[in-house]
């Protein structure tokens, strides 16, 4: 065992390796004090303490959900116009970030972005939202919803630390071996993202069985399945996905851990080591989150549109089974994230058409959405506001996924833009927007008044402009052929559009009152 | 379906709750005891993924030798026998406790059967760790090959889930001793039954597959 976890601390753990990262763990250790000393100010250790971190009201538990995913959303999103700023300046010149630091930023944000902002966002809404929806006191497990709790926050506190004192993966959010292996990424980096991802997944998995028992068990005298709201039947689904799902990364991570702390050869490159099973088996948790990550935003669409419209919800019975469709179907395209690591043609295409698939349930969905609309008295508030954008932005980011599935172009665009474009494509409005759209939603039963509509609106308008500015370029040029978490670039004709998507972040929008 | 025995007062399947607390108690004994097993039988679903993780990842580096020593050289299959018989005597003696914490109620016949499952657990995991240091004396260390980590990570991780599911046995005879079989010593009983079984199934795989394909193949 060459180092315990996570290395030994000396002057080179801290972060002078670029003044980037210099600035940015000082702001994390300036905003930790701040708040530590405001919390004291207040009085507040008393309160924070009883009322909150130790409480098991699934209420207070989903907000701090969303707290926590907040903090991170600000950090990677910050992360992400840097990196952008980078690229935009980097033409035939090295730009202002060391390459080391660059990978470091790409593996945070999509770590973040993935496990630390958007689980937590939806886990939280779920907590607040489904058992109020079914009629059920709290969730099955009160206790284990708080370790729970504990458990992804630990896993975002490491990746904070990582910030400070040492330093991160520079192996991507997905940390393929053998790069990651030891002989290859020596340093304390792939520990810290290790154990960030195998602490949120156990985390996860909890979630995921607590859900799942709560909806089956907990609801009340009359609630049958089919008169449940559509957000609990995404809640049922994202829980079987998780339960499901989650092991396979569990795994995964600690069988890396395993080859790095304990000299084993899973996914080395020597002594019989096979990467492929590491891929695997990432994918095969990776291909469900990605639907954990959007369903619970379906479910959120098919509460606002139905609200908004004044009108019941269109097709009910078709959008719980395209939920559970896309549930079953999730498990069986995992392969598409590696169309071109050597199998079998034949392989391909049957991953390429179960892939394609998917778009059919999706379809049904947006339909009914739409149906749903007609002919309602549509008020155009900002939850409505973000799931029109959504039906809009989505079906350009689905199209380019069909695109996708089919193996003879994803070798053309594999790690290119285009790839990027497509998977922020479909997050940003069918995880984010879904989220933010609840959060505007649901905020007035969790805290007694409604957000400010006007600035929701700013908001809005800021997000979905930028999201636009910053991806839908990003198509063209990944098309062009620009390989993704590219540092620099030298190539003429992808330069300008580049250079034009550094305007994106506007996240000024979190927590604006009345 | 277990309603039905006797009119004794609800019962779920598998155990039977005190009926000696007022109506309403029982009712919200029964439904606590329902979620508990139903959550965790979920949870054992999910524990069954890792473990088909392991079994797979096994089934995919069985070539993966690496020059080192393979199955026929490592595995001792009398050993590997009596560690099987061990752990299906356990479970059959599992399931002798959990009838006796049902049917005939008695605190000591089920602390009895749940110690000799207890006996017979220490006695599978004396085995394998004598396997393991055979293994590790005969060259076949985990670091060897891809092959080797697979079959030990897929064998200890079993091993630990026995570990584990012994010291959660000694931590309910703490419990028991000190309340009885209440409702909530009852369901923990019989989940940790559940987890008891569910390995003995797993170790039916690792048998099968591990040892027998390794050794006769």
């Amino acid at each position: 065992m060459r180092h315990f976890l996570l290395g030994s601390l000396g002057y080179d753990a801290l972060p002078f390796y670029s003044t980037i990262a210099t600035l940015a763990a000082s702001v994390v250790v300036l905003g930790a004090l701040a708040v530590l000393v405001f919390v004291t100010w207040l009085k507040g250790w008393g309160t924070l303490w009883s009322g909150w971190l130790t409480s098991v009201d699934h209420k207070k538990i989903g907000i701090m959900y969303v707290v926590v995913s907040f903090v991170m959303m600000a950090r990677a999103v910050a992360e992400a116009a840097v990196m952008r700023s980078q690229q935009a300046v980097a033409y035939n010149n090295p730009g202002f970030i060391p390459p080391e630091h660059f990978a470091q930023l790409f593996t945070t944000h999509g770590t973040i972005m993935i496990f630390f902002m958007a689980m937590p966002f939806l886990i939280g809404i779920y907590n607040f939202v489904l058992p109020l929806q079914i009629g059920a006191r709290d969730v099955s497990f009160p206790v284990m919803n708080s370790i729970s709790l504990g458990l992804t926050t630990a896993g975002a506190v490491l990746l904070m630390i990582s910030l400070c004192i040492g330093k991160f993966s520079t192996g991507g959010w997905t940390g393929y071996p053998p790069y990651t292996e030891l002989s290859f990424s020596p340093g304390v980096g792939v520990d810290y993202w290790i154990w960030a991802l195998t602490l949120s997944s156990v985390g996860n998995t909890m979630t995921g069985i607590n859900f799942a028992v709560t909806v089956y068990k907990k609801r009340a005298p009359g609630m049958t399945l089919f008169r449940m709201p559509l957000f609990a039947w995404t809640a049922l689904c994202i829980s079987i996905l998780m339960i499901f799902a989650m092991p396979p990364l569990t795994v995964a991570t600690l069988m890396l851990a395993m080859d790095r702390y304990l000299d084993m050869h899973f996914f080395t490159n020597d002594l019989g080591g096979n990467m492929m099973n590491y891929i695997n088996m990432f994918w095969l948790f990776g291909h469900p989150e990605v639907y954990i990550l959007i369903l619970p935003a379906f479910g959120v669409y098919s509460e606002t549109i139905a609200t908004f419209s004044n009108k019941r919800l269109y097709g009910y019975t078709s959008l719980v089974w395209a939920t559970v469709s896309i549930a079953v179907l999730s498990f069986t395209v995992w392969l598409h994230h590696f169309f071109t690591m050597g199998q079998d043609g034949n392989v391909n295409a049957v991953f390429g058409i179960a892939t394609m698939l998917i778009a059919i349930p999706t379809g049904v969905k947006i339909y009914d959405w739409l149906l749903t609309m007609v002919r309602g008295r549509i008020r155009i508030s900002v939850p409505m506001l973000y799931a029109c954008a959504f039906m809009m932005l989505f079906v350009v980011g689905g199209a380019t996924g069909v695109m996708l599935a089919n193996p003879g172009f994803d070798y053309q665009v594999h790690n290119t833009l285009f790839l990027v474009a497509h998977f922020h494509n479909m997050l940003i409005p069918g995880l984010l927007f879904g989220m933010l759209s609840a959060y505007h939603y649901w905020f007035p039963k969790a805290f007694g008044f409604r957000l400010h509509e006007g600035w929701g609106r700013v908001v809005f308008g800021c997000w979905v402009g930028g999201f636009i500015l910053a991806f839908m370029p990003l198509y063209i040029v990944g098309a062009l052929g620009m390989p993704r978490r590219s540092r620099n670039s030298s190539r003429p004709s992808t330069n300008p559009i580049s250079g034009s998507h550094s305007v994106a972040p506007c996240w000024c929008w979190p927590l604006l009152p009345a | 379906m277990a309603q039905s025995v006797q009119g004794k007062g609800p019962s779920h399947i598998g155990i039977r709750l005190s009926n000696s607390a007022p109506a309403s108690h029982r009712e919200e004994a029964r439904t606590q005891a329902e979620e508990a097993l139903f959550g965790f039988w979920i949870f054992l679903m999910s524990d069954l993924i890792i473990f088909s993780m392991l079994f797979v990842t096994y089934a995919t580096m069985g070539h993966s030798l690496a020059g080192g020593p393979g199955p026929h050289e490592l595995f001792d299959l009398s050993s590997a026998a009596w560690e099987t018989v061990a752990l299906l005597a356990s479970s059959f003696t599992c399931g002798l406790a959990t009838l006796a914490m049902r049917y005939d109620r008695s605190l000591a016949k089920t602390l009895l059967w749940f110690a000799i499952t207890l006996f017979l657990g220490l006695v599978f995991l004396s085995l394998e760790l004598h396997d393991f240091m055979t293994m590790a004396s005969k060259g076949g260390v985990p670091s060897r090959s891809g092959w080797l980590s697979a079959s030990w990570a897929l064998i200890a991780t079993h091993g630990l889930h026995v570990t584990s599911g012994c010291i959660w046995m000694l931590i309910m005879f703490v419990q028991a001793a000190k309340f009885g079989l209440d409702p909530l010593v009852q369901t923990r009983f019989m989940r940790l039954a559940l987890f008891w079984h569910f390995l003995d199934i797993i170790w039916i795989g690792i048998f099968s597959i591990v040892y027998l394909l390794g050794v006769l193949s």
